[in-house]
């Protein structure tokens, strides 16, 4: 359960202060997957930021099952747009980092080994980073942070810098990952469909400075075949795009 | 230098060099340049007689300048590079002493730490340190932040982001630094060891030349080459030994 009550997060820059967040307020249930949606600029990636105690700056109150953040208590998986691994560490050293940081040593259980086989990294093992392609080097991420059987799972528009093919691949590799450990999960993105496809609930920010607009129930999460289906999927696509040029 | 490719480019260019060389002596005709070939045969009669004293003093001399200015070096530039108060504290006094000409300061090191080991080595680390201290500082700063970031979510320690980041992040550039602060050590040594010492290739070279024994000198001169050469193919070695994801 992820409480967030009246967060607001100022930065400083030269010109004064900026509100990139307003007065956020939003409880999450737990092992449920929220897509947040907004136009660029929302700070929407500041409420990651928050959430995974990298910022700690900020008004109002911020609770994981009723505690303050802190990474070394909490198990945050954090997957980022460029992917954050580290290049000086080959696939498997980065697949069990978060391992060896929570616990003092890495060895791959069973949960690990599927994952890494679930993914289709299991042959990728000692190569490096930068001797992978985008999609491989996002699989990379996704099985770091499952591994850690993570309290709570943020992704930061992790797919969108994949071309559209292979977005959908991980797309459903990471709902397939996903319902095996179904964790507490934010999911940042700027794309109307991967926000019904991925979220079972979809929080809407406005614009700058970002509040939310309202927290829509996903009747299309789960669904077989969503993509070939147009029902549900146009209501509600033309629904959030309504939400989001209201602003 | 770890291919067949490079040793044959360093074979080639060693060989242009000592015909080059050849053919000047052979058109100046003056004891002052003899022949490469009198040279070679001169080391082989007195390297281990004469001359092996003198090296292992020279190594050793740039051995423990380089290990001092790294080990003073790097742990500095680290921190300037990581805490931005300490960078704003010190960056200024090091771009001040920087271009200092610190062998103008031999005399007072002489004066202060007498003519024995520990001025040579104070000489080498005085005018190679800043240069160690600035490449790792810019390494440090130059790391992505997302990578800081992925670590501090997974609450990583200081101690962790320094063993899983700062130093193999910064290691490449830390060596070449000390690649560039290699060739300067060597002919700062050179400098230190005409004066009060009579062990090392600077003196031996300087003594050469005083005895008029050119032959002593050029092989003193091409020996000292010689190890500048092996100190590099060293690091280049370690380097992708130590940075392979390069």
């Amino acid at each position: 359960m992820i409480t967030i009550r009246d967060l607001s997060v100022k930065y400083k820059t030269r010109r004064g202060e900026i509100l990139a967040l307003n007065k956020v307020n939003i409880s999450m249930d737990t092992r449920e997957l929220y897509t947040v949606i907004g136009p660029s600029g929302c700070g929407k990636s500041t409420l990651l930021h928050v959430l995974s105690g990298i910022l700690t700056d900020f008004e109002g109150s911020v609770l994981i099952d009723g505690k303050g953040i802190d990474p070394r208590n909490q198990r945050i998986g954090l997957v980022l747009q460029n992917y954050g691994l580290l290049p000086w560490k080959t696939v498997y050293q980065n697949v069990v980092l978060g391992l060896k940081i929570k616990q003092g040593r890495a060895e791959l259980d069973d949960y690990g080994s599927w994952l890494l086989k679930q993914l289709g990294i299991e042959d990728l093992l000692h190569r490096y980073p930068r001797e992978l392609s985008g999609g491989q080097q996002q699989r990379v991420a996704l099985a770091r942070a499952f591994m850690m059987k993570p309290d709570l799972l943020l992704m930061d528009e992790p797919f969108s810098a994949l071309d559209a093919i292979t977005r959908e691949e991980v797309q459903e590799l990471f709902l397939k990952a996903w319902h095996q450990n179904p964790v507490n999960t934010v999911f940042v993105t700027h794309s109307v469909d991967e926000a019904l496809y991925l979220g079972r609930k979809i929080a809407v920010f406005s614009p700058s400075p970002g509040r939310i607009l309202e927290v829509v129930d996903n009747p299309c999460f789960n669904q077989d075949n969503l993509r070939s289906r147009n029902d549900y999927y146009i209501e509600m696509s033309s629904y959030l795009r309504n939400l989001l040029t209201r602003g | 230098m770890q291919s067949k490719e490079s040793w044959r480019g360093a074979f080639c260019s060693l060989a242009v060099v000592l015909v080059a060389w050849w053919l000047i002596s052979w058109i100046i005709r003056l004891p002052i340049v003899p022949s490469p070939v009198d040279v070679f045969i001169n080391i082989g009669q007195d390297f281990f007689t004469k001359m092996e004293n003198h090296v292992l003093y020279s190594l050793g001399r740039i051995f423990g300048g380089i290990g001092l200015s790294i080990i003073i070096g790097v742990p500095l530039g680290y921190l300037m590079g990581t805490y931005e108060r300490v960078n704003r504290l010190l960056s200024p006094l090091v771009y001040f002493t920087y271009p200092v000409p610190k062998l103008a300061l031999l005399p007072v090191v002489m004066l202060l730490f007498g003519l024995g080991e520990a001025s040579k080595l104070i000489m080498i680390v005085l005018i190679v340190v800043f240069q160690i201290i600035v490449s790792s500082r810019d390494a440090v700063v130059n790391i992505p932040p997302e990578i800081f970031r992925s670590l501090q979510s997974m609450g990583a320690s200081r101690i962790q982001m320094l063993t899983e980041i700062i130093l193999p992040a910064t290691l490449p550039e830390v060596l070449t630094a000390t690649r560039l602060a290699l060739g300067t050590a060597v002919s700062i040594l050179f400098f230190t060891e005409t004066f009060g010492t009579e062990f090392g290739m600077g003196y031996f070279i300087m003594d050469a030349w005083l005895r008029v024994d050119y032959l002593d000198m050029y092989g003193g001169i091409v020996v000292l080459s010689l190890m500048g050469f092996l100190l590099f193919t060293l690091i280049d070695v370690a380097e992708k030994r130590l940075s392979p994801w390069r």
